[in-house]
């Protein structure tokens, strides 16, 4: 796979990001009793970092399983946007896409809409990379967490500044990609909203709004 | 440890099928769909509109109105994109961006 080199330096801002914020959630998730590899086991499986904090949540309040999983329904009903707009780019077959639509963070997703894939070999080993180097930074973070518990010497609080700074990097990227004022402030104007009205679903809220009107926008403004 | 297997595994069972769920249900119900003009120009503006999001959302747990009023937010906001303004390397934005905050939050507050 020599798609490798350029994924992983693609890849590197999300582990500053993943590895701190999964220790954090393997920490909190072994104070509830529970052994180191179950933290493992849910960043394989799960691999939903919003979701699985709050999964601590719910457990430690011994919440049933239908309420489980319909709050994690709820946090994680974005992801059917960004699939939305990844159908042309994840054009592969068989297992391969499958892994890829599993692994559909919102950081995979911000890496892989704004990356350019190297002109030599298949974008979707590319992508298929990127996803899994940020699975495997995500089950790293799990696990540390989880078997060192709070006895971590070095102090990480702050880290998790590179997932909003990756963001903002990104948003800098998408403008120089689009160069067209509307998305931006159509997004900005509903995540303002969103903010200040839908607080605890901002972001559902705010990427149903957007893409209603991305839609309209489409719809009665010649199509270009 | 046994119980706590069985305990978990269905939760995380569950957990891990909704999420696949909702990350694989745009592929499933428009499968071949790809080339629609209009999911064409949503794949366009969609990822714009949603890195503006997740940049707002980032900021939407600053507390602006208390101590430290969101400044060392603010200010490594502001030098990663300066950063990347002057030399566009992602990298080097996001680790300059990220020390800076992680000194103000741990040595200067």
């Amino acid at each position: 796979m020599h798609v490798l080199p350029a994924a992983w330096r693609a890849s590197l801002p999300v582990m500053f990001g993943y590895v701190p914020l999964g220790m954090a959630f393997g920490i909190l998730f072994q104070d509830l009793g529970y052994p180191w590899y179950l933290a493992t086991l849910m960043g394989l499986l799960v691999y939903a970092g919003a979701a699985q904090f709050m999964a601590v949540g719910l457990l430690a309040a011994h919440a049933g399983l239908i309420e489980i999983a319909v709050s994690t329904f709820a946090l994680n009903l974005r992801h059917v946007f960004f699939g939305l707009s990844m159908l042309d780019r994840y054009r592969c077959s068989g297992l391969k896409k499958l892994y890829l639509i599993f692994g559909l963070t919102d950081e995979t997703y911000s890496l892989a809409t704004s990356a350019t894939p190297p002109v030599a070999g298949d974008p979707s080993d590319y992508y298929f990379a990127i996803t899994a180097l940020n699975q495997s930074y995500w089950v790293v973070g799990c696990t540390l967490g989880a078997i060192t518990g709070s006895a971590v010497e070095f102090d990480s609080t702050g880290m998790e500044f590179a997932l909003t700074a990756l963001f903002l990097v990104l948003l800098l990227e998408q403008w120089k990609a689009v160069r067209t004022v509307f998305p931006f402030l159509v997004a900005a104007s509903c995540g303002l909203i969103a903010l200040i009205y839908f607080k605890t679903q901002m972001l559902l809220v705010s990427i149903s709004l957007s893409l209603i009107l991305l839609v309209l926008r489409y719809r009665y403004s010649g199509n270009s | 440890m046994m119980a706590n297997l069985q305990e978990l595994l269905p939760v995380i069972l569950i957990m891990a099928g909704v999420t696949f769920l909702t990350r694989s249900a745009p592929f499933i119900l428009l499968s071949g769909k790809a080339d629609h003009p209009m999911l064409q120009f949503l794949a366009r503006y969609i990822p714009p509109a949603i890195m503006t999001l997740l940049v707002l959302y980032s900021f939407g747990s600053v507390e602006f109105a208390t101590s430290p009023f969101g400044l060392p937010e603010l200010t490594a906001a502001m030098l990663t994109v300066g950063t990347h303004l002057l030399w566009r390397h992602a990298l080097l934005s996001i680790c300059v961006g990220t020390a800076f905050y992680m000194v103000a939050v741990q040595q200067l507050i």
